[in-house]
C-alpha cells in the first residue's frame, strides 16, 4: 500500500482545481457507502460496503484453503516494544500512530478542558503509553513466533484494521484500512516461493474480479533522505511487489495488494529460527481489502446487486 | 580520512570483522552490515566530513567498501 504516485489535478466545474479522486468520493459520500468523520482518510463504512469487504475476506481464505496455514486475529492496537524492535520506528516515523492517556491531577485536568476548549494544542498534558496503532496487520505476529519452526516453515492467516498516518481526502488513501494477509515464517527459498505463489494467485482472484490488473516492483515510503538509500534497495532486491490497477485515470495506477519478502528483518530480532538454527526468513502477501472493495465500487458501480454475474459469482458463490 | 571512515564504521556498521583491520575491498554489506546500518554510517559519515550525499549517491553501492565510501566522500567534497 505504498502508490504515492501525484495525480494531475484538474479544473473543476467552478473553476477551483479538483483533484481527480473528488468525484468518486462525492458518489461514495452520497450514497452513503463511506460516511464521513471529519477527519481525512477515516470512515465509517455502510451495510453495503461491509458486504463486499467480508464477501472479499472469505473469497481469501477460500483462495487460501490449501495452504494448511493456521488463523489470528490481533486488535488494531500493538505493544511498543513490538514496534521499537521490528523497525518500523526506524522507516517509518510519521506514519505512526502513538497511543497516549492522560495521568495528570485535577488542576491539570482543569488545564486540559480548558486548552481543548480553547482549541490550543494538548499534547503536553497528555503522555504516552506502551502501545502503538498497528501499522500492518502481520506486524504483532512476529513476536509470537519465537523459536523453532517446524520442518516445513509455519503459515498463518491474518486479518485485521491497521492506521497509518497519511490524511488525504483521497478514499483509497485510508488512514485505518484492512489487510488480509498470507505469511509464511521458514527458509529463504520457502519465503520467496511463497511470494511468488500469491503474486501469482493474487492477480488472479483479482482479475477475476474485473479488475484490470498488474504486478509490478515497488518500494515503501521510507522516512527522510535516508530512507531514499532503503528504497533504493528494496527496489534493487525486488523485495516489494504491488498489484495495482488504474483508478481515476489510466496513467495513475493505485497499488490494491502487495507482496513483501522480509529477508530477516522480523526473524532476526524475535528470535525465529529453522530447525536447522538458521535465522528465519519471513514474507507476506496482502490483500488491501478496503482498497479492493474501492476498486471494485469504481469499476463495477455503487450498487453490487448489478455488478456483472461472473463477478458476483466469485464473490457470493 | 581513511580513519575516520573505519571509525565511524565501527560506531555505526554492526560489522561482525574489524573495522579497523578489514581490506579496503571488503564487502561491508557481506560482512553484516544491514541496510538500518548503512543509513547510520551514511549520516555519520555527512557529520564527520561535513557534506552532504546526493541524491544520486544515496544507493548502497556507495556504502558497500572502504574504498567506495573514500570515492563518494571525496566525490561530495569536490562538488
Amino acid at each position: 500500500m505504498t502508490d504515492r504516485s501525484t495525480a494531475t489535478v484538474d479544473q473543476g466545474s467552478n473553476g477551483v482545481p479538483e483533484d481527480p479522486w473528488t468525484p468518486f468520493r462525492d458518489q461514495l459520500l452520497a450514497e452513503g457507502l463511506l460516511v464521513p468523520t471529519g477527519v481525512d482518510g477515516l470512515y465509517g463504512r455502510s451495510g453495503t460496503y461491509e458486504s463486499v469487504a467480508d464477501a472479499m475476506d472469505r473469497l481469501v481464505l477460500r483462495v487460501g484453503a490449501d495452504q494448511a496455514a493456521s488463523s489470528v486475529r490481533f486488535p488494531p492496537v500493538m505493544p511498543w516494544a513490538t514496534f521499537e524492535r521490528n523497525g518500523y520506528l526506524e522507516s517509518f516515523p510519521d506514519q505512526m500512530g502513538s497511543v497516549h492517556t492522560f495521568r495528570g491531577d485535577e488542576r491539570d485536568h482543569a488545564e486540559l478542558l480548558r486548552r481543548t476548549e480553547a482549541g490550543e494544542d494538548r499534547g503536553t498534558l497528555l503522555e504516552t503509553t506502551d502501545m502503538v496503532l498497528c501499522p500492518a496487520v502481520c506486524h504483532p505476529l512476529y513476536p509470537t513466533m519465537g523459536g523453532v519452526l517446524p520442518d516445513g516453515g509455519r503459515r498463518v492467516e491474518v486479518y485485521g484494521y491497521c492506521f497509518r498516518h497519511e490524511p488525504s481526502t483521497d478514499p483509497f488513501r485510508m488512514q485505518a484500512f484492512r489487510q488480509h494477509d498470507y505469511v509464511y515464517l521458514g527458509t529463504p527459498d520457502g519465503a520467496r516461493h511463497h511470494r511468488d505463489l500469491w503474486l501469482e494467485r493474487g492477480l488472479e482472484v483479482l482479475s477475476g474480479l474485473g479488475l484490470e490488473v498488474a504486478s509490478v516492483v515497488a518500494n515503501d515510503p521510507f522516512f527522510g533522505r535516508p530512507g531514499r538509500m532503503l528504497a533504493a534497495n528494496q527496489r534493487n532486491e525486488e523485495l516489494k511487489y504491488e498489484i495495482v490497477t488504474p483508478v481515476y485515470a489510466t496513467q495513475r495506477q493505485t497499488a490494491i495488494s502487495s507482496s513483501n519478502c522480509h529477508l530477516d528483518h522480523f526473524g532476526s530480532p524475535f528470535g525465529i529460527e529453522t530447525p536447522d538454527g538458521e535465522v528465519a526468513h519471513t514474507s507476506c502477501f496482502g490483500f488491501g481489502v478496503d482498497r479492493i472493495t474501492l476498486a471494485l465500487l469504481h469499476r463495477h458501480g455503487p450498487d453490487p446487486d448489478g455488478w456483472p454475474a461472473g463477478v458476483r459469482t466469485q464473490l457470493w458463490p | 580520512m581513511d580513519e575516520t571512515i573505519r571509525d565511524v564504521l565501527t560506531e555505526h556498521g554492526r560489522l561482525a570483522v574489524d573495522a579497523g583491520s578489514i581490506d579496503e575491498s571488503t564487502d561491508l554489506f557481506a560482512s553484516g552490515m544491514t541496510s538500518h546500518a548503512s543509513v547510520n554510517v551514511m549520516l555519520a559519515l555527512e557529520d564527520a566530513f561535513d557534506i552532504e550525499f546526493s541524491e544520486k549517491m544515496l544507493r548502497k553501492s556507495t556504502f558497500e567498501s572502504i574504498a567506495a565510501i573514500r570515492a563518494g566522500v571525496l566525490e561530495m567534497k569536490d562538488a
